[in-house]
C-alpha cells in the first residue's frame, strides 16, 4: 500500500486518496479558441508512460485537497508531491 | 484411548502434566500441551498422515514447521472445519478433531492409489493435455478429474467466527523470532525505536528451541527465556506471537495474520478468531530463517523419510521417540546435529550416507566415532524400500555427481533422515522486489545485498535468511541488522547488546550440491521434487523435452511449487534439475516470482469486520426513527436508507404507494428529502465559479432565488442535475442527487483547486448539517402558512423558485419553493438536529389540510407522471439536448460545452425523451427495449429503451419514460417494450414525457 505525502497532512496511506488522472494536461483557458483536435486530445487522449509521472490525487479521506504527485508508474515509488501549481521536476508537461 | 507409545521418558518443551485428548480420522489419541498435531501423532506412533495430491500415495510427516508439504489435514467439524492445515502448525488442544485428506474411503485403503499404478496416465502437463482432447470428451472426464483432484474440501456453512483488522506503525519491524530476529529486536528496542517482532509460532525462539549448541554456558532454551523476558519488559516493543507475515507491499506495508484463537476449540466471547495486522514500518529486518531441502531419490516420499532438522526438533522439543533404526542421508554437516538428540530419544542411528567424498568436518566425525556409527562417504541413498520405509538401497556417487556406482548395498531401517542443505526463506524479501543471487559455496539462493532496488524495500535480511548457517554468526548478524535498522530509522543505541558466547561445532566441511540422486537409465522410480504437488524429476525432464524451458512455464506446466506449499522445500531443487536438464547454470535459470500470500490466509481474515451488515456504512436521516415508528418500509438509495412508503395495517405496498401519490395530488403530502446532497459555496467569486460549472446562467441569479441547473462532465455528458439557490451575495446553496453528492463535491473541488485556483471560492459539504422535508400538494401553502409562525408565504412573498428564511415552531428553516411532483411544493430545510421537530410541526400544522407522509415510491410515481428526470435518465450517456434542456445552455464557456459540439456535427442519431403508455394494461418492463415487432428474427432493430416505469394512479394506467430515436416522429404510434429476460412484450403508445399539467400551472399557482 503506497505512502503518499500530502503537502498539508504529511505521509498517508494511498487508500485515503482518490486518483484523479494525468496532471500534465491542463484545461485550455479558452476552449472555444482551440481546434477540435486539441480539445479531443485534452478530453480523451492520455499517454501511458512507464516511469516517473505527474498525477492528480485528491486527499478525499483527509483534507480534501487536490495535490500533484510525482509517482513512478512502474515501481510505485513516489518521488515527490505538492500543491497543484508545484513543479515536481518533470519535463513532460505539455 | 491410545497411549503415547512413542514418547520419551523426559525432556522437550511439552507439559506432561497437561494431557490433551484429540481424534485423528475418528481414532482417539492423547498428547500434551505444547505438542503440535504432528508431534502428537508421532508420539502415538502414527506414521501415515495423508495421501498425496495427484497419485494418492501414502505420505507421512516430513517436516516439523511451516514447510510441511505432506501432512495437510482438515481441522474441526461443520462450519468451523478448515481444510489444508499443516499438522506441524496445529497447536494441540483438548478435543481437537482432525481428518486426513485426499483419500477415499479411508487413509489406509485408498481407491485413488490406482492413480499411482496407472501413473503413466498422469504425466506433467496432464491437465493441459486433457484440455486438448476433443471438447466433448472433457465433459465426461471432468467429473472424475474434479473428484480426484484438488486439495481438501472447504466447509459449505457460513463462518461462525469473526475477524479483526488492525493498523500498526513502528520504526523497526522484525519478522521472525529465531536467533537473528531475537537479537535484532532486542538491539533495536534498546535504541528507543518502536519495535514490533512477529513470529508465527506461539513462543519465540524458533530453531533455538531445538538446538544442541550451548549459549552463555547454558542451554538455548534458557537463553530464549532470558531474552523473552527482556523483550516483554520493553514498553516500546510489541511481540506478536502466532503471527505470520504473509505479504510485503509498497512502501514497507507488511501484512500479517495473527491467529488469536486457533489453539482453542472455539474463540472465547468477543475474541476474533484471527486478526490481520497492516503494519507500516520505517525499517524492516527479515529474520525469516531457512528451510532444509530434501534429497530426491527413488520413492523418497515414503512415510519414514523425514528432514533431519525435523527429526532433531521432534526429539528435542517434543520428546518424540522415532522408534526403530534410522539412516541419515546428507550432503552437509547440519544433519549430524540430529544424531545425538535422536539417539537420546531412543532411535537407533545405524549409518550416515554422506554424498561428500571426504565426509563431514572434524566435529561431526568425532561424534560418529563416539557413538560408533558407520559413515558411508561419497555415496547416496538411491531408493527407499517398502510401503513405509523398511530399508534403503545405497550406492556410491561419481565425483561429477552424474551417475551412481553398480555396487548396491541394502540396509534395513525404519527412517531416513535427509538433509539436502538449506534454502534461506526469501519469500518476503522477493515480494519486496529484492533480487536473489545464487551462492555456489552455500548452494543456495541468498538475498543480493546492496543491489539497486526498483521498488522501496527498506529492509535487510539477517541470519539464516541470508544464508548464514552457524548460530554464532546468526546471533551477531541479528545484532548488526537491528542496530542498522534502528539507525536508519533515526535511533542510535547507546550500547548494543553483547554477542552471546556460543559453543558449537567449529570444524565443519562445506556442503556438496546435490539436487537429485542420479537414476540409472534402466530404472523408472519416482524421485519427488515437490511432495505436495507430486512433481518428480521425470516430470521436469519431460516438460523440458516438450519445450517448457522457462522456469515460470515449468511451474505452471508441472504445478511445481504451487498449492499451499509455494515451493518451500521444492523450489531450489526443482529449478536446479531444470538447469541440469537444460545444461545451463542455476543462475541462468533463475527463480520464479514469489507473490503474496506466503501462506494461505482465511478469507474471513482478509474481509475482517467488513461482512454482512458491516460491509458498508449505512446513513440514516434525522427523521429515520420517526419513519420506522410509523411502520415505514425502507429502501437503500446510495449509502442512505430512505422511507419507501408507509403502509396502513392490512394495506399492500402497491395500495400504499397509490394512496400516497393520490393524496399528494388531492391535498398535501410531506416527504423526507434530507438525503439530497447539499453543498455550501462561498467566496467573492462563488457566482463566477458556479457560472462556469453549470450550463445555466448563474451570474444573474438574484439573492433569494433558486434555479434548476445541470452540470456536465468535460466530455459533455450530464454529471448531475440539482438546484442553485443564492442565499447572499457571496453565498450559494446547492443541492445534488442523493447518490451523487460525493462525486459532485470532488468535481467542484477539482475545478476550484486545480483549474481556477485564482477564483475566491470555498466549498463545504453540508449534507449532514441540514435536514429537509418537501411539502407538496394543492394545500401545501395553507399548511406552510399555518406552520411558519406567521411568516408570509404568499405568491408575492415566496414565488415559484424563490427562497425565504423563516421559523417553524420556533426552529429556523430555509424554505425553497420548487417542485418535483409537479404540484405546488416547498422544500423546508432546517438544521439537522431540528429535523424531527420541524417534521412533526409540519404534520401537526397540516392536519386540517389532510396531510400525510409519503415515501420514495410515491415520490417516484409523481415525478414520472410529471416527466422529471433522475439518474435513470441521467445515466452518464445523455446530454441536456436529449431532454430539451439545451434551452438552458448559455453562450459562454462552461464545463463540457466544447464537447457538446460533436453532437451537433452529425454522427449517430441521439435518443430523445418521450413518454410511454401501456396499451394493454400490463406494466411496462423497466429497462425494456423498444422494438417494432417482437416476433421479428433477431437481432432486430431497437429504437430506444425504457428508463423509468410505474403505475400512474392519476391516469390509472401503466406509464413509463423512455429515450427513443426520432421521438417526435413516433409520437402517437405504438411500439413494443420488449424484455426477453422476463418474457414481457408490452405494446406502448409513444406520448409526450409530461403526463400531468403540461402547461405547468400547478407549481406556480
Ligand atoms: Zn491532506
Amino acid at each position: 500500500m503506497m505512502l503518499i505525502t500530502c503537502p498539508w497532512c504529511g505521509p498517508r496511506a494511498h487508500v485515503e486518496f482518490t486518483y484523479g488522472g494525468d496532471a500534465t494536461v491542463a484545461r485550455p483557458a479558452a476552449p472555444d479558441a482551440v481546434t477540435a483536435e486539441a480539445w479531443l486530445d485534452h478530453v480523451y487522449l492520455r499517454d501511458n508512460p512507464r516511469g516517473p509521472h505527474d498525477e492528480w490525487w485528491q486527499h478525499t479521506s483527509g483534507c480534501r485537497s487536490w495535490i500533484k504527485v510525482r509517482r513512478d508508474t512502474w515501481t510505485h515509488r513516489v518521488h515527490g508531491s505538492g500543491p497543484p501549481e508545484a513543479n515536481l521536476g518533470g519535463d513532460e508537461h505539455r | 484411548m491410545n497411549r503415547q507409545t512413542h514418547r520419551t521418558e523426559r525432556g522437550g518443551r511439552i507439559d506432561r502434566s497437561a494431557p490433551l485428548a484429540f481424534t485423528f480420522d475418528g481414532v482417539r489419541y492423547e498428547g500434551y500441551r505444547g505438542d503440535t498435531l504432528a508431534s502428537a501423532l508421532l508420539a502415538n506412533g502414527v506414521r501415515l498422515a495423508g495421501r498425496s495430491f495427484k497419485y494418492h500415495r501414502p505420505r507421512g510427516i516430513f517436516a516439523a514447521g511451516g514447510e510441511e508439504p505432506n501432512a495437510l489435514v482438515r481441522i474441526g467439524e461443520g462450519a468451523r472445519a478448515e481444510p489444508n492445515i499443516k499438522a506441524t502448525q496445529v497447536e494441540l488442544y483438548d478435543g481437537l478433531t482432525a481428518r486426513s485428506q485426499n483419500r477415499w474411503p479411508s487413509l489406509e485403503l485408498d481407491v485413488g492409489e490406482l492413480g499411482n499404478v496407472a501413473s503413466w496416465l498422469l504425466p506433467a502437463g496432464f491437465y493441459y493435455k486433457t484440455f486438448m482432447w476433443p471438447g466433448s470428451w472433457w465433459r465426461f472426464y471432468e467429473h472424475f478429474i474434479r473428484k480426484a483432484a484438488g486439495l481438501g474440501r472447504a466447509p459449505v456453512e457460513p463462518d461462525p467466527d469473526h475477524y479483526d483488522r488492525r493498523y500498526a506503525f513502528c520504526d523497526v519491524l522484525v519478522v521472525g523470532g529465531g536467533p537473528a530476529g531475537l537479537m535484532a529486536a532486542l538491539t533495536a528496542a534498546r535504541s528507543g525505536a518502536r519495535v514490533i517482532i512477529a513470529d508465527d509460532a506461539p513462543a519465540l525462539g524458533d530453531s533455538l528451541l531445538a538446538s544442541t549448541a550451548s549459549i552463555d554456558g547454558g542451554d538455548p532454551m534458557g537463553f530464549v527465556s532470558r531474552i523473552g523476558e527482556e523483550l516483554a519488559s520493553c514498553p516500546n516493543l510489541r511481540v506478536l506471537g502466532r503471527t505470520t507475515a504473509f505479504g510485503y507491499y509498497d512502501d514497507n506495508m507488511i501484512v500479517a495474520v495473527e491467529r488469536r484463537a486457533d489453539h482453542v476449540p472455539a474463540p472465547p466471547a468477543h475474541c476474533p478468531r484471527q486478526r490481520t495486522w497492516w503494519i507500516r514500518a520505517r525499517e524492516v529486518v527479515l529474520a525469516t530463517g531457512a528451510i532444509e531441502r530434501p534429497l530426491p531419490f527413488e520413492d523418497n516420499d515414503l512415510p519414514g523419510v523425514m528432514l533431519a532438522s525435523a527429526a532433531r526438533t521432534y526429539a528435542l522439543r517434543y520428546g518424540v521417540r522415532l522408534a526403530g533404526r534410522a539412516v541419515v542421508f546428507t550432503n552437509n554437516d547440519s544433519a549430524y546435529e540430529a544424531i545425538e538428540p535422536v539417539l537420546d530419544a531412543g532411535t537407533d542411528v545405524i549409518a550416515v550416507v554422506d554424498a561428500r567424498e571426504g565426509g563431514p568436518g572434524g566435529d561431526a566425525l568425532a561424534l560418529l566415532q563416539r557413538f560408533e556409527i558407520e559413515l558411508i562417504p561419497g555415496s547416496v541413498v538411491m531408493r527407499a524400500i517398502g510401503r513405509t520405509v523398511e530399508g534403503v538401497e545405497v550406492r556410491s556417487l561419481s565425483s561429477d555427481g552424474a551417475s551412481v556406482g553398480d555396487a548396491s548395498r541394502r540396509m534395513p531401517c525404519d527412517f531416513v533422515f535427509v538433509s539436502g542443505g538449506w534454502s534461506p526463506t526469501v519469500h518476503l524479501f522477493s515480494q519486496s522486489r529484492g533480487r536473489l543471487r545464487f551462492d555456489e559455496e552455500r548452494a543456495a539462493f541468498v538475498p543480493e545485498e546492496g543491489a539497486p532496488r526498483e521498488r522501496g524495500g527498506r529492509e535487510r535480511s539477517a541470519g539464516a535468511a541470508r544464508g548464514l548457517v552457524r548460530l554464532s554468526e546468526c546471533l551477531a548478524d541479528g545484532i548488526a541488522a537491528g542496530a542498522d535498522a534502528a539507525r536508519a530509522a533515526g535511533f542510535e543505541a547507546e550500547a548494543e547488546p553483547p554477542c552471546p558466547a556460543v559453543q558449537e561445532w567449529e570444524d565443519c566441511a562445506p556442503v556438496r550440491a546435490l539436487w537429485a540422486v542420479p537414476l540409472p537409465s534402466w530404472r523408472h522410480g519416482k524421485r519427488f521434487v515437490d511432495l505436495q504437488n507430486d512433481v518428480t524429476v521425470a516430470d521436469i525432464e519431460l516438460a523440458v523435452r516438450e519445450g517448457y524451458t522457462s522456469v515460470e512455464h515449468l511451474k505452471r506446466y508441472t504445478t511445481l511449487g504451487m498449492g499451499t506449499d509455494q515451493g518451500r522445500t521444492s523450489n531450489v531443487n526443482g529449478l536446479a534439475v531444470l538447469a541440469a536438464t537444460l545444461g545451463a547454470g542455476i543462475p541462468a535459470v533463475g527463480t520464479t516470482t514469489f507473490r503474496p500470500p506466503y501462506s494461505p490466509v482465511a478469507l474471513g481474515a482478509v474481509a475482517g469486520r467488513e461482512v454482512g451488515i458491516d460491509q458498508t456504512p449505512i446513513r440514516r436521516t434525522p427523521m429515520h426513527d420517526w419513519h420506522a415508528a410509523r411502520g415505514a418500509s425502507f429502501v437503500t438509495v446510495g449509502p442512505w436508507m430512505r422511507a419507501q412508503c408507509y403502509p396502513h395495517p392490512g394495506e399492500s405496498m402497491m395500495d400504499a404507494i397509490n394512496r400516497e401519490a393520490r393524496q399528494v395530488r388531492r391535498s398535501a403530502g410531506i416527504v423526507d428529502v434530507s438525503t439530497l446532497g447539499k453543498i455550501e459555496v462561498r467566496g467573492r467569486d462563488a457566482g463566477e465559479f458556479l457560472h462556469r460549472v453549470y450550463i445555466n446562467r448563474i451570474r444573474n441569479l438574484r439573492v433569494g432565488r433558486c434555479r434548476y441547473a445541470f452540470m456536465l462532465r468535460e466530455d459533455g455528458f450530464v454529471l448531475d442535475d440539482g438546484t442553485v439557490t443564492r442565499i447572499r451575495d457571496d453565498e450559494y446553496y446547492l443541492t445534488t442527487g442523493t447518490g451523487h453528492a460525493a462525486v459532485v463535491m470532488a468535481h467542484l473541488e477539482r475545478y476550484a483547486q486545480i483549474v481556477w485556483p485564482d477564483l475566491d471560492v470555498h466549498l463545504t459539504s453540508v449534507t449532514d448539517q441540514w435536514a429537509g422535508a418537501a411539502v407538496a400538494g394543492p394545500r401545501s401553502r395553507d399548511l406552510l402558512a399555518a406552520a411558519c409562525d406567521g411568516a408570509d408565504v404568499s405568491d408575492a412573498a415566496l414565488p415559484f423558485m424563490g427562497c425565504k428564511d423563516a421559523t417553524v415552531a420556533g426552529a429556523p428553516v430555509r424554505i425553497i419553493r420548487m417542485t418535483f411532483s409537479g404540484e405546488r411544493a416547498f422544500e423546508v430545510h432546517c438544521p439537522a438536529d431540528y429535523g424531527v421537530h420541524v417534521w412533526e410541526a409540519l404534520l401537526a400544522a397540516g392536519e386540517p389540510f389532510d396531510v400525510m407522509p409519503y415515501g420514495t415510491e410515491a415520490l417516484g410515481v409523481l415525478r414520472i407522471e410529471k416527466g422529471h428526470v433522475v439518474p435513470n435518465e441521467l445515466d452518464g450517456r445523455t446530454i441536456p439536448a436529449d431532454f430539451g434542456f439545451d434551452r438552458m445552455e448559455k453562450d459562454e464557456d462552461f464545463i463540457g460545452r466544447r464537447s457538446l459540439e460533436r453532437f451537433r456535427v452529425g454522427g449517430r442519431k441521439r435518443k430523445t425523451f418521450a413518454g410511454l403508455v401501456s396499451e394493454n394494461g400490463d406494466a411496462i418492463p423497466r429497462g425494456g427495449h423498444l422494438v417494432w415487432n417482437p416476433t421479428a428474427p433477431r437481432p432486430m432493430r431497437m429504437f430506444g429503451h425504457v428508463t423509468s416505469s410505474c403505475y400512474s394512479p392519476s391516469l390509472e394506467r401503466h406509464i413509463a419514460l423512455a429515450l427513443i430515436e426520432d421521438a417526435a416522429d413516433w409520437k402517437g404510434r405504438v411500439l413494443y417494450a420488449a424484455s426477453p429476460l422476463t418474457s414481457s412484450f408490452v405494446p406502448v403508445r409513444i406520448t409526450d414525457h409530461v403526463f400531468i399539467d403540461p402547461e405547468n400551472r400547478r407549481p406556480k399557482g
